[in-house]
């Protein structure tokens, strides 16, 4: 009746997952309860779960990811409180359940924390600086949301229902196989993965058609900022390789369920195959990851040094040239698979290339700011620092990329160094700069400045202080994933990796402190005008936060910065532009489809992962008929009436001509 | 001066009355840069957007057929003692499977001219008769699996029978997918006529069902004529 399900899959005799799994569902039901008796749930439903607006669903998914950011951050502070406290000592996470931690910390912080953050910051961003009012499917991207919340909500449930992968963020076969691996865990991982990868793939080909081929009249493709060009180096990343991650847990699933063996060690079975196929996806992913980053840095760079963007040209010539690289690369990731001097030295090559492409980009970023005038806000800090730290880990990056070399540090603590420092130097920080960035135009207030410091300087800080004795500690032969470790001598740098991760705390505190701050404080923090950054591409030309329909008339746009020529005609004459005729708007109407394709997604999910096989053939019986209940919907969108419209737009231009006023009486240009 | 008060701004002009021509800062001044392109006239038509985002979608899946292909080429060596691939392929049933769906292809070409014409029977007719040729290939491959696995022949006997069903299933559910696509297509069709988003489906449905024989001919050529002479 319930396949492999039974009540010996609740861990109770393991006080850690255990506690902390009620804990968990007790804040969860407090929140359920505390929504339904403030009768908020109509609210919700209407406004976010069923909302096809971009600006919507890229909030939520920021949520998602803020929340599995935290959720993987506390199973980083686990890995290395053992790693300081077991030095010939057991420590206190028993080795089954210590490598179940390091895996979903890989897996929840790529596929959970970091994708959703930075699809969130594509989907707000994106349409605002096209000029457009929604992406080009915005049901679809309804539906891609729900279906990455589907696969984090069955990590999740590992935790307090069966148990989760302990073979790393990547399941490499043999180890992955039946024969080694016979709990349900990295079934767990196959279909959170797989269901969040389906989401995955629909938003990059939703992304891709809005870019090319939804830009407002006059945005060429060479007028869009840098961050539209990374969003289109990202989705077509995306569309070309996310069906290579498809494909390939799709075959471990069937040697895992069915027996057959495209992986396994014994009959014909090749698992060096798995490695080729999940790498060609795998190292694109991180540039997946890293090219929004890149457009998040650009835009804050040229913004808080009032300058245009340095080499505009030659930052979308890197970011595509990046693109088509990363597909290059990804035998790097195995270089001790023995493939011979000459495969090993072609890929040594183009990891190493690929490096040329991030240079252009940092050199382009460094000379913005030459003879500019640099404002040291929060944004701009973040990538300051993000620059230091990049460059370094892009440097040790370059030394992994010589095979012989890689030889010594494969594996080791040196690599887990490495790919952190670019991980979090790369993409987190542009992350947290990006929420600090366009946080004023989501919700109507900037963030507190003094905590948003304060987070900066405990998160670099910290940052180094984790991370650079792991680099020598992998240099003195320390390999990764130990769960005790027999090296006296290795003591004192562990225990200053958790000095450094205590920083990091700080850091996160600093955050959160920050956010209820500027909540509580939010009038004094208000951004009345639309425009607190003095930015230079279209989202500042609407409100904070703006109208669902974006724009009232869609912009034409005459150069590249297409709000800023705009702003120093209106600042110079002292006038706004003249008022455009007003005429009604047409929007896609809400949809639960995406709300409940997820759920029927995460039963069939769940019931794959313990072979409930009824429930997951009724899952799939019920998407098909969801799916035929959807097409058949007569009504698609409504009409914004033009009043409506105008009355908006009015509001909007009253708040620009206050701002021109109020520079005038400043005496500014006199 | 305080945040609110746009300070790049009002020094960029400060700049550019100081200095109109901004000598010495060619290319990098401070007026607004033109760029290059006209940008055309804005977001493309409701039927440009569904079609391009169908073909990404099927350019992305024939990605996902590339892995079975590269699988399969992989592990076509890799019987374990097992059966070969000319021990398992028939070419004379796969000619008139590849005959069904070429012809399918065909009939579903007629069924959007059909459409085109905004004629309903004919479009309902060879929507049909090509939902019936995509049966019989199914059929066909169905009872050539049912054949194979009588004989002990399964994937689960070595890498490369997994590899085979794996790739050819993997088509074939497709192919059946399709169909279940093809005949709530119809539904629609008779319920809602030719509605602009309903002629947006029949295009996209054209352009899968084609697609799928694409990869069929893959498939013909790599599995079943190559294998047949192994």
């Amino acid at each position: 009746m319930f396949g492999k399900l039974n009540w010996s899959a609740i861990p109770f005799s393991q006080p850690i997952p255990i506690v902390t799994s009620i804990v968990l569902m007790l804040i969860i039901i407090g929140l359920l309860g505390l929504i339904t008796v403030k009768g908020w749930w109509p609210y919700l439903w209407r406004e976010w779960i069923t909302s096809v607006d971009h600006k919507r669903v890229g909030i939520m998914y920021c949520l998602l990811g803020v929340v599995m950011l935290i959720r993987g951050f506390a199973d980083a502070i686990m890995m290395r409180t053992q790693q300081a406290v077991a030095i010939h000592a057991p420590g206190y996470l028993p080795p089954e359940h210590y490598d179940q931690i390091f895996s979903a910390h890989g897996t929840i912080m790529i596929f959970f924390a970091a994708m959703p953050l930075v699809i969130g910051f594509m989907n707000f961003v994106t349409p605002l600086q096209l000029g457009v009012r929604d992406v080009a499917f915005p049901t679809l991207n309804s539906v891609s949301f729900w279906l990455t919340a589907s696969g984090a909500l069955l990590v999740n449930i590992s935790l307090f229902i069966g148990e989760f992968a302990r073979t790393g963020w990547l399941p490499y076969p043999p180890l992955s196989e039946t024969a080694y691996s016979p709990g349900v865990g990295v079934d767990y991982y196959l279909w959170a993965v797989q269901i969040s990868g389906v989401g995955t793939l629909m938003t990059g080909i939703n992304f891709v058609t809005t870019v090319l081929k939804m830009r407002c009249p006059g945005m060429s493709l060479f007028r869009m900022p840098m961050f539209c060009w990374t969003t289109l180096a990202a989705s077509l990343l995306i569309v070309a390789v996310f069906p290579i991650l498809t494909a390939t847990l799709a075959m471990l699933s069937l040697d895992r369920i069915f027996g057959w063996h495209y992986f396994t060690s014994g009959a014909g079975g090749n698992p060096m195959m798995f490695m080729n196929l999940i790498w060609a996806w795998g190292h694109p992913e991180v540039y997946i990851l890293v090219l929004p980053a890149f457009g998040i840095f650009s835009e804050v760079f040229s913004t808080f040094s009032g300058k245009p963007l340095f080499g505009y040209r030659s930052m979308v010539a890197a970011t595509l040239f990046i693109c088509i690289v990363a597909m290059m690369t990804w035998l790097h990731h195995f270089f001790t698979m023995g493939s011979g001097p000459a495969v090993n030295t072609a890929f040594g090559i183009s990891t190493s290339i690929i490096a040329v492409g991030t240079g252009v980009k940092i050199y382009n970023w460094i000379f913005t700011m030459y003879g500019g005038r640099v404002r040291l806000s929060v944004p701009m800090l973040w990538s300051l620092g993000f620059i230091f730290t990049f460059v370094i880990g892009g440097m040790t990056g370059v030394l992994l990329a010589v095979p012989p070399a890689d030889f010594l540090v494969h594996n080791s603590m040196f690599l887990v160094a490495h790919f952190h420092n670019v991980i979090v130097g790369g993409v987190v920080f542009g992350l947290f700069a990006g929420l600090d960035y366009w946080f004023p135009k989501a919700f109507g207030f900037r963030l507190h400045e003094g905590w948003g410091k304060a987070a900066f300087w405990f998160s670099i800080v910290g940052f180094w202080v984790t991370f650079a004795p792991l680099y020598i500690l992998g240099l003195y032969g320390m390999t990764r994933r130990l769960q005790h470790i027999n090296m006296e001598s290795w003591a004192p740098l562990l225990w200053l990796s958790e000095a450094g991760i205590v920083i990091l705390i700080l850091g996160a505190a600093s955050q959160v402190t920050m956010l209820v701050v500027s909540i509580l404080d939010r009038d004094k923090l208000r951004d009345t005008s639309g425009d607190p950054w003095d930015g230079r591409s279209l989202e500042w030309a609407t409100p904070s936060p703006p109208p669902f329909f974006n724009f009232a008339v869609l912009p034409d746009v005459e150069g590249e910065e297409a709000y800023w020529g705009v702003k120093l005609k209106a600042i110079e004459s002292q006038q706004l532009a003249p008022e455009p005729q007003y005429a009604a708007i047409e929007m896609p109407v809400n949809s639960p489809v995406g709300f409940f394709t997820a759920a029927f997604a995460s039963v069939t999910g769940f019931a794959l992962i313990w072979h409930i096989w009824w429930l997951a053939g009724l899952g799939l019986v019920a998407a098909f008929a969801g799916f035929v209940v959807f097409a058949w919907r007569d009504v698609h969108e409504f009409h914004v009436p033009a009043e409506e419209v105008a009355e908006a737009e009015r509001r909007r231009r009253a708040a620009r001509e206050a701002l021109l006023e109020k520079l005038a009486a400043e005496g500014a240009l006199s | 001066m305080s945040d609110s008060s746009l300070p790049a701004a009002v020094a960029a002009l400060r700049r550019l009355r100081e200095d109109p021509h901004r000598l010495g800062h060619s290319g990098h001044g401070e007026g607004p840069a033109e760029g290059i392109g006209s940008g055309g006239t804005g977001p493309a038509t409701k039927r440009v957007i569904v079609g391009y985002g169908f073909w990404l979608f099927l350019l992305s899946d024939i990605v996902m057929f590339a892995c079975f292909f590269a699988t399969f080429a992989v592990q076509r060596g890799a019987t374990a003692g097992g059966p070969g691939l000319p021990q398992i392929v028939e070419v004379p049933r796969v000619a008139w499977e590849t005959a069904a769906l070429l012809l399918s292809s065909y009939t579903c070409g007629l069924s959007f001219a059909a459409t085109n014409a905004r004629s309903l029977l004919w479009t309902q007719v060879f929507l049909l008769i090509t939902g019936l040729l995509g049966l019989a290939f199914v059929g066909m491959e169905l009872q050539e699996f049912l054949s194979l696995f009588a004989r002990g022949i399964t994937p689960q006997r070595s890498g490369m029978l997994s590899a085979f069903f794996g790739l050819v299933g993997l088509h074939g559910l497709h192919v059946t997918l399709a169909g279940l696509w093809l005949l709530t297509m119809m539904a629609q069709v008779q319920v809602k006529g030719f509605r602009r988003e309903i002629v947006h489906r029949l295009i996209c449905f054209n352009l899968f069902w084609h697609a799928l024989d694409i990869v069929w001919i893959g498939v013909f050529t790599i599995v079943y004529l190559m294998g047949s002479r192994a």
